[in-house]
């Protein structure tokens, strides 16, 4: 972890400097700036040129990237390397991402520290292969069997992608669990501009590290300190039921109960460290309308609630940066006042129903698929038609 | 400004897109650079948009466009009902027949032979974007030239920079005759 001399002098040629790239660019620039050591993923539009960015540049780094046979194999390839003490990571899309779920159990289970990329595309199954869509923020949430928390950020800006990388692998290594990033294909397939910071300003998180024969599945914090393969430290990593020593206990109850309870409640505890959200509130207060959005859908939200405003409405919006764990503090407190709250997105009101289970007001979907965003006129219209 | 370039994959239209994105960004606006194009890397029916402004862009895929430069037929017939009333319409005009009966109202249109000049005066059809990249931004004015040279100094193929340089000069020089008539 950190920056050996290659990465310096890699990251040197490109910091303090903006470019013009795409999303999925950004996303692997931002994850070399991040300490991104090794990155293992198979090929899938629209999230090809994560993978295609990193086999190019992360070498030049001193980091290590494989095109495996799959995405169960690059699932897994990341556990593995995550537990040697590199930071890794994968990028795929849904019909990969769906491959992945298994996997994604067995690193939250073994609390591996490692991050994901989803640039989430049209489905079901292969569904519009080459279009953006928004259909994976359950899938994100509960693609993965048995009970378990994750931590998923939806970056609205190819700027975002590039900054996001970074606070997806200290979350993973703060946690000690695997992180998603929820992109959508219209943002990883547009160009932005994207500064690059001075490397000097890059402070990634240290994983703590477990002291010689401690326990690394348990002790009395949320996050036991984790050892690495090399270390000299006989440690059993299992996806099955364990104690806090690693070692199989599949039978007795109050060992697995414990178990899974820690590892949800170590992030559940620690939400509002990790929830961030962002908020426009219309100047008077007097807002009865609110609009939530989230990734590129935020961004002709935005639009469309600046413009009402213009005509005079009142109408206020917030914008989900961590998906998960979900802000339902932050959701109940903005939707406080309000009648309504509109919720586009690019699936069929996904994550309109979990603002549902939060606020008192009512809630009103706006949902768009078939791979064209939203337009500012689609959303201002349905804002005029509640607010009229 | 919403600029669609429209054509076949091999013409360079996603580049043309993002050397216009490119050098609105080195002037300091914001840009969005797009693009849709098929499994064919050549032949297949290619479009790159690129949105400029001085402001936060919301849109991300606008419905509708000021400009379309349009180096195809069928690109052409297909995109041109989304120009706004009012918007400019550039062609290739030995590749794109124009019916302004298909056309919105009060467009300003401009045919000029890009792919002709870039074959007879260069000998390489391909460097025909460059010729309509030059031609178009004089008209427009929509990013400097000192930024639109240094993004195609960026982009282009080592040992072509001079060629591609020269073909968007002669542009830049047919949109001085044009304005000058």
């Amino acid at each position: 972890m950190g920056f050996n001399e290659d990465r310096k002098r890699y990251l040197a040629g490109l910091e303090d400097k903006t470019y013009f790239m795409l999303g999925d660019e950004a996303c692997a620039y931002g994850a070399i700036f991040a300490g991104c050591d090794f990155f293992a993923g198979y090929p899938i539009t629209p999230a090809s040129e994560v993978a295609e960015r990193l086999a190019e540049e992360l070498p030049k780094a001193g980091g290590l990237c494989i095109q495996m046979e799959d995405e169960l194999a690059s699932m897994a390839a990341i556990v593995g390397a995550s537990w040697t003490g590199g930071r890794s990571m994968t990028a795929t899309s849904g019909p990969g991402f769906s491959l992945m779920q298994e996997n994604i159990g067995y690193a939250i289970m073994t609390e591996t520290p490692c991050v994901l990329v989803d640039v989430q595309r049209s489905g079901p199954s292969t569904g519009q292969a080459t279009k953006p869509a928004q259909g994976d923020m359950m899938q994100a949430r509960w693609g993965t069997h048995g009970d378990h928390n994750i931590i998923a950020l939806s970056p609205n800006s190819a700027q975002e992608c590039f900054d996001m990388m970074q606070e997806c692998f200290n979350l993973a290594d703060t946690y000690r669990t695997p992180v998603i990033l929820l992109m959508d294909g219209e943002i990883g397939h547009i160009r932005e501009s994207v500064t690059m910071p001075a490397l000097s300003s890059i402070k990634p998180a240290a994983r703590k590290m477990a002291k010689p024969g401690e326990d690394v599945f348990g002790g009395e914090e949320l996050v036991p300190g984790i050892t690495h393969y090399g270390m000299g430290q006989n440690v059993h990593v299992t996806g099955s039921t364990h104690k806090a020593n690693g070692m199989r206990d599949v039978t007795t109850p109050h060992v697995h109960e414990a178990l899974v309870k820690r590892i949800y409640n170590k992030i559940d505890d620690n939400r509002e460290k990790i929830i961030r959200v962002e908020k426009d509130i219309s100047q008077n207060g007097q807002s009865k309308i609110g609009v939530i959005a989230y990734g590129a859908t935020a961004r002709p939200s935005l639009g469309a609630v600046r413009a009402a405003r213009d005509d005079g409405k009142n109408i206020d919006f917030m914008r989900l940066i961590t998906i998960w764990p979900f802000a339902r503090k932050q959701v109940a407190e903005f939707a406080k006042n309000l009648d309504m709250i509109l919720v586009p997105e690019m699936n069929l009101g996904q994550i309109s129903r979990e603002i549902e289970r939060f606020v008192n007001c009512k809630v009103v979907s706006v949902p768009k698929i078939g791979g064209v965003p939203h337009t500012v006129e689609e959303i201002y219209d349905a804002i005029t038609e509640v607010a009229s | 400004m919403i600029i669609r370039f429209v054509g076949f994959g091999g013409q360079g239209i996603v580049l043309s897109s993002y050397i216009i994105g490119k050098s609105a960004v080195l002037d300091g606006k914001r840009a969005i650079q797009n693009q849709s194009y098929g499994s064919e890397s050549r032949g297949g029916e290619c479009r790159g948009d690129v949105i400029i402004s001085d402001e936060e862009i919301y849109e991300l895929e606008p419905v509708n466009q000021d400009v379309l430069v349009a180096l195809t037929q069928p690109g052409y017939e297909k995109f041109i009902p989304h120009l706004k009333p009012g918007g400019t319409l550039i062609v290739d005009k030995d590749l794109v027949i124009t019916d302004e009966k298909m056309e919105p109202e009060n467009i300003a249109r401009y045919a000029i032979p890009a792919t002709d000049i870039a074959h007879k005066k260069f000998g390489r059809k391909i460097i025909a974007n460059m010729v309509m990249l030059g031609y178009m931004n004089t008209l427009l004015n929509q990013v400097t030239f000192e930024s639109l040279e240094k993004a195609v100094l960026e982009n282009v193929p080592k040992g072509t920079e001079k060629l591609n340089l020269d073909a968007m000069r002669e542009g830049i020089e047919l949109a001085k005759q044009e304005s000058a008539r």
